[in-house]
Parts: C-alpha cells; structure tokens; sequence
C-alpha cells in the first residue's frame, strides 16, 4: 500500500515517510473492517449460559423485536401454501409424498427441520410462543449448531439426548451437544450449510428428495455447480433467492416457470423471483453469432436449466429414484429386520436398498431428467382426492402445454413410488411410521393396518380399513447443480432421433425425422431421378451411343 | 408459343443455322461462372450440412451444421440478389425464357436419338446458349424449386417471429418437410446437371466453358461480323 517514491525531493520524502510510519502504525492498531457494522459476540444479550434453543431466540428478540412475526408470516413457518391459481392448500402441514408419506402422525421426527421449536402436532397451528422461532438453524456461522432429528425442532444441549448414543442430528450424522453461547455468537448471513442442513436431507437423508440439492453443494467444484463453486463464485442460497421480511423467492408449488420480466429495471433489482433471468436477462447466448441467436430463440419454449442441469445429482451424492413401501416388513432369519446395503453412490458411501422399515429403494447420479411442459402451476393429489389405483397415481402434476403461452419445457426428477392408499375409498394414505413409544407406528411394529389407521385418525381422514398399495410417479423441478456453460447439452442431444426430448409433445424438433413425409417424399424423388440417370446411362452402353455426340 | 405440329419444320428453321460459322466466343463472363461455382459449391455445402442436420450422418456436430447452413444459406441469397439484379440489367434473363421451339427435338434426342448415336438437334448461337430444354429445366428451377428452398428455408429460419401463430408447430413441419423434400429435389437435379454433361464430346468439354467462360458458337455472319469490329475480346478463335 505505501511504497516510497524516488522522484519525490528528500525534504518531501522525510515527510511522507514520517506519515507513512505513523499511519502504519495506527493501521496495525486498528480493529479489522468487518462486512457486518455489528459483532455479536460483543452484545451482553448474547453473553450468558444458554440453556435452550427458545432461551437464545429470546435474546435475538430483545434486538430485533420483529424478526419473530417476520418469519411466522414464511412457509419456513407456517408449512402452509394457498395457491391461488388451483385453491388447493398445499404445504408440508397438508401434503402427502412419496417419500415418507406426510407429517401428520410423525411430527417430533419431521419437525426436526420446522424452523422452530416444540410443533408436535399438525392439526394445531405451530407454537405462538414468538421464542419458539429457531433463529439459529439458519444464522448459526459456528457450524456447529445443530438439531436432534427427532426432537421437534430442538438441539442436542448439553447432556439432553445423547445419553444413549443412537441421537442423530437432522444431517444423520451423531448428534454432539451444541454450544449455544457460541453459536449465538456468531450469527450471520444464512450460508449453504445453514440451508442445506435441511434442504439437502429432505425425504430422510442426503439428497433422498430433490436430486438436485446435496451435500455435494456445501463445498461444490465448478462442474458441479457452476454458482456455488468455492473457488469460483461461491453463492449462497440467497444469492438467488433473495429475502424480503423473511419470506424467500422461490417456490415449488407456483414456480416461475418463465420470466419474461428478465433482469428488471436498472437500479431495481427483483427480490421476488429466484429466476435464471432475474440475473442473466431472457436472451443471455451472444446475438453476434448463428449459435448464441438460435440459442437465444430457444429461451421462450426451453427452460435454460433444460440444457445448463444436463443431469442431476452430480458430485457424488446419489438421489433416490424409487421407493417401494409394500414390501416393506421383511426379517432375516433371525427374526430382526432385514437391511441391505447394496448400492454405493460416487463418494464412496454405501446406501441401503433395502430396509425393512421403509421397503426397496432405487438410487441413481448423475441422472438424466424427465421434461415436460411446465407453466409453474403444481397440482397436488391430496389426500381427499379420488385416484385411480390401476393406473400409475401422479402426487403432484405438472400443468403446461406447448400452446398456452406461458410454459415452457422444464427438466424434472421423475421420482417413482409405491405407496399406500385407502383401497374402497381410493384415497392416498397417511401413515404412521415414526413413533418409538406408539403401539402404531410402522417403524416400531412393522403393521401397516395399524400405521395407516394410525395415520389416517392423525390427519383427520376417513379410513375404510382396507389398503393396498399403489404405483405413484412425483415429480420435483430441477433447477440447482446448473453445469459450466461447456458442460451444457449439446443441439444434438435433442436435434436427433429419439433425443432427449422426444416425448415432449406439441413441438416439431428438426433433425429428430430425417424420414418425414416430405423426407421421403423428397427421397423417393431423388430416387426415381437417380434411377432414371442409371437407366439412360445403361440403355446408352447397351446401345453403344455412350459416345452420342451432342453439347450437353 | 408456336405448336410444332401446325409448323413441322419450324424447329429446323429456328434452331439450326445453315450458313453460321462456328466460333469460339467467351459466352460466360467472369460474374456468372463466379455465380456458377459459388452456387455449386454452396449448394454442396447446404446439402452436406442439410443431411447432417437431418441424422443421415454425423460427421458434425448439430451446432456446426446449423452454422453454416445458415451463414451458407445466407451468402447464397446475397448472391442470388446480386445474380437477379445482373440478369435484368444485362438481359441475360432472356436465356433462361422457357420456350417450345426446339423442345420436342431435344427431348427426342435424349429419350431416343441419343442411343441411336444422334448428334445433337440443338446448336447453340450467341443468344440461346442454352436449348428449349434447359431453358425449361433452368426456369422451373428459378421460379419454383429455389423459391420453395429459400422461401421455405427462411420461414424456417425466422420460426421465432412467427411462432405465437396458431398451431405454430404444425405450420413449422410443414415448411421443414417442405424444405427437406425440395432439398432432394435439388440433389437430384444437380445430379442430373452433372450425368448429363458426359453426353456430348467429353465431361471435360462439357464442364471447360464454365471454367474458362468460352464456348463454340453458331454465328450468324451478321454476329460475327459485329464482334470483330466491336466486340473483338469476345471472339476467341
């Protein structure tokens, strides 16, 4: 920073090197300049012995009187979602899946990743008390603030449930007691971690839901995620989806699935989507060049993660593709429940396939998704919905054509289940599967009459008594894990016979029917010209005028 | 246009010149074989490019072949602009008039005669380089094949300006099986184009005047009389 300059007269240079030594001084004296105007670890509220999650948020509270109301006013709260456009009430409090079903009946199990403390029961709201808010879940920089996974929200505290050594935390690692003075001491901006802490383990494990987010993306390397890169430009979450009183963009329910608003406004940039174009604008290829133009016609009809996420679950970390709850139940020979473990994924990690509390499991990486049409509108089968058990149950639709406007083609994660379903009245099934001290959960008993009737009393459901099991397609949008732009699909993964979109209906792909009716028509005519060339050139060398004189 | 069974001999009198001398003249100036063999060259091109894209082979990758599909394309009509725009301002047009006269003939010879070890009926002057035949052929090809080509080439190339049209995707197959089937249409010609230049004295004959631009001519006394007093660069030999 301070170099001596030469050219400078030697009375001028005593001087500065005069002011250069003291201001050097004074540098190294000062504090360091930190992004944030507020160092917590300074802030009394924070210096005590905590002894709960609550008794933490109550001190964040004492400064940021309104964060509490903030976050009960998020999806992160409420696990609630009315969707405007199909009416139905969606949200993890109502929604039943294909993984482990529904929340209702598991609570203390699921709620482990609710973003607060103590909700054990989905037919009441979550708890009003404004310090059962889990400030630290998402601000914790300490890394090593954690929740129990089956403790409703609640960390491991000192001495509290490790005591017999099975606690596992909401990642499946060990559970450790948690330090809480230090965590609340080093809140921060919510990093991939704080996110992915939950986020990548939905469904019950690393990536088991998505397939696109994964503990791979804690500390990705650019082909895996060309955003989040650690060397490269290292995003957090919220880098694309942004925050507004608590309450992030992006949504799986109401998806944009097209955003013709593109990066908006100089100097207004948009906190309500977490669209690709939000950044990059809806024309981001090069209009200099054939390429970047015709790539560029593409954005309106095709999602850019259709060709940038060429497939998902990349880095190693396996999402689960099928997951078979009927033949679940199973013993070995000595009577204990039977578990396989025959799959391992990129990383080295062996993963059950089969277990006798959850069934058989299909894993896949680096998967090449399903597409389809999607206008962003979700529709879920819920649980008062009438299926038709001899055809393949779709969990959640997804709407869009190629004529209405405003779809355009997506990738997706076609997950496939077998699940339970109330076989006379034709209605998907909750089940009770977690439940340690219950006479009903499946986990513990391996009942499915008991769990289903156990699920179905929990979530307020006519049960007729009678179950059986039911093919189920899920399917979940891809839109993390976009790929370096030299990894994206090339024209010719879809520009081909049989590409990869060639069950995307309503689209007319060139180069995908070299034998259309034009294609054979023009063929045939090439032919029967061809054939006529052959012909007078035969006739010619029978006739011996090969040589007929003429011009041309 | 004459009825050759009302003049029976018309033909005779129209095409054949008794007392013309044959002479070589440069017939095809410099901007017409630079037309000549840039076209064929990016007709070569598109057709390589065009089955490319179309999975008859992949010796390029998609993106590649779309390049210069259409940069090819693109230089081509430029070309075809300037081309157009110098047969009406020289009347060079008037070559390719189809016409009756001669017709029959020309194409008895080839269905017949030619077999028979016939010389051809056609002899070529200093205005009809090209007989009834060709001229045909060459303006069918100008007026219906390469417009269907280009015309559907471009709406295939500008599909995003049009695609809020109803059934937009159908419409766009239709022009793309257009496009494909006049594509072989076009393949087949040029492959007739070059077959039929090995009917005459030799291949190399046949294809030397759109090298070197000359080509031996009947004259009428009246023409050769005025090229060497005028025109001298044009006569040959």
């Amino acid at each position: 920073m301070y170099r001596f300059t030469p050219w400078l007269k030697p009375a001028a240079a005593a001087t500065l090197i005069g002011l250069i030594c003291s201001a050097t001084l004074w540098a190294q004296d000062a504090p360091q300049i930190t992004n944030s105007t507020a160092d917590h670890s300074k802030f009394e509220a924070l210096q005590q012995a905590f002894a709960s999650g609550p008794e933490v948020t109550a001190a964040c509270l004492s400064c940021h009187t309104e964060a509490a109301t903030q976050v009960k006013h998020s999806v992160h709260w409420t696990w609630e979602f009315d969707n405007p456009a199909t009416a139905q009430r969606l949200g993890k409090r109502h929604v039943l899946n294909s993984f482990c079903g529904s929340v209702a009946s598991n609570e203390p199990r699921c709620t482990s990743c609710h973003v607060g403390y103590g909700w054990e029961d989905m037919n009441k709201p979550p708890p009003a008390d404004d310090a059962a808010v889990d400030c630290l879940v998402c601000h914790d920089t300490s890394g090593q603030y954690t929740k129990l996974d089956n403790a409703a929200g609640h960390a491991v505290i000192s001495g509290t449930g490790t005591s017999t050594g099975k606690a596992k935390t909401i990642t499946g690692a060990k559970a450790w007691a948690v330090d809480l003075t230090k965590a609340a001491q080093s809140v921060g901006k919510p990093s991939r971690q704080n996110c992915g802490s939950c986020h990548f383990y939905g469904g019950g494990g690393d990536n088991v839901k998505h397939g696109d987010l994964s503990s791979a993306l804690n500390h990705p390397s650019r082909d895996v995620d060309v955003h989040m890169a650690d060397d490269g430009l290292n995003f957090s979450c919220e880098t694309c989806h942004r925050s507004d009183k608590h309450v992030f963009a992006g949504s799986r329910y109401a998806v944009h699935a097209t955003d013709p608003e593109g990066a908006g406004k100089p100097g207004l940039p948009r906190r309500d989507v977490a669209t690709c174009e939000n950044c990059h604008g809806d024309t981001p290829h090069d209009w200099m060049t054939v390429q970047g133009i015709k790539l560029n016609d593409h954005s309106d009809r095709v999602a850019c993660q259709t060709c940038h996420i060429p497939e998902f679950a990349r880095g190693g970390v396996a999402t689960k593709t099928r997951w078979d709850w009927s033949t679940a139940g199973r013993m070995d020979v000595y009577g204990n429940p039977l578990h396989l473990k025959a799959y391992t994924q990129g990383d080295g990690k062996p993963l059950h396939t089969y277990l006798a509390t959850k069934g058989d499991f299909e894993y896949g990486e680096d998967v090449v998704p399903h597409y389809a049409w999607f206008n962003g509108q979700v529709e879920y089968t819920t649980a008062d919905a009438t299926i038709d058990p001899t055809r393949v149950v779709e969990i959640n639709r997804i709407a869009g054509s190629s004529d209405d406007g405003r779809s355009r083609i997506w990738p997706f994660k076609r997950m496939e289940g077998r699940q339970a379903y109330d076989a006379n009245l034709n209605h998907l099934a909750y089940s009770n599967v977690w439940g340690p001290t219950t006479d009903s959960a499946f986990w513990t008993h391996y009942d499915w009459g008991k769990a289903i009737e156990a699920g179905m009393k929990a979530a307020g459901a006519d049960y007729s008594g009678e179950y059986g099991f039911v093919d189920t397609y899920m399917y979940w949008p891809i839109t993390h894990m976009v790929a370096p732009a030299e990894d994206a699909l090339d024209c010719q993964d879809c520009h081909t016979s049989n590409g990869r979109l060639a069950k995307v209906s309503g689209i007319y792909m060139p180069g995908s029917q070299p034998f259309s009716i034009g294609g054979i028509l023009g063929i045939l005519v090439f032919i029967a010209m061809v054939s006529g060339v052959l012909l007078h050139i035969t006739l010619r060398i029978i006739t011996r005028g090969a040589k007929g004189d003429g011009h041309d | 246009m004459t009825d050759a069974t009302h003049a029976p001999n018309i033909d005779n009198l129209v095409e054949t010149c008794p007392n013309c001398s044959q002479r070589e003249v440069l017939i095809y100036p410099r901007f017409e074989r630079l037309w000549h063999w840039s076209q064929a060259a990016s007709i070569m091109i598109l057709m390589f490019t065009g089955l490319g894209m179309n999975g008859f082979h992949d010796l390029m990758p998609f993106e590649l072949a779309v390049r210069l599909h259409t940069l090819v394309a693109l230089a081509l009509l430029l070309l075809w602009v300037f081309a157009t725009f110098w047969l009406f301002t020289t009347g060079t047009y008037k070559v390719f008039l189809p016409r009756m006269m001669g017709l029959t003939r020309v194409a008895r010879f080839y269905a017949y005669g030619v077999f028979k070890g016939e010389h051809h009926p056609y002899q070529k002057s200093l205005t009809q380089r090209l007989n009834p035949l060709q001229a045909l052929a060459y303006s069918m090809l100008k007026t219906v094949i390469f417009p269907l080509v280009w015309g559907s080439g471009l709406l295939y190339l500008t599909y995003n300006f049009w695609e809020t049209l109803p059934n937009a995707p159908f419409w766009l197959e239709v022009v793309a099986n257009v496009h494909l089937a006049v594509a072989w249409f076009v393949a087949g010609f040029v492959i007739l184009h070059i077959y039929l230049l090995t009917i005459g004295h030799s291949f190399r004959e046949g294809v030397r005047p759109m090298i070197k631009g000359t080509e031996t001519v009947a004259l009428t006394p009246e023409q050769e009389a005025y090229l060497s007093r005028h025109e001298t660069w044009r006569l040959v030999k």
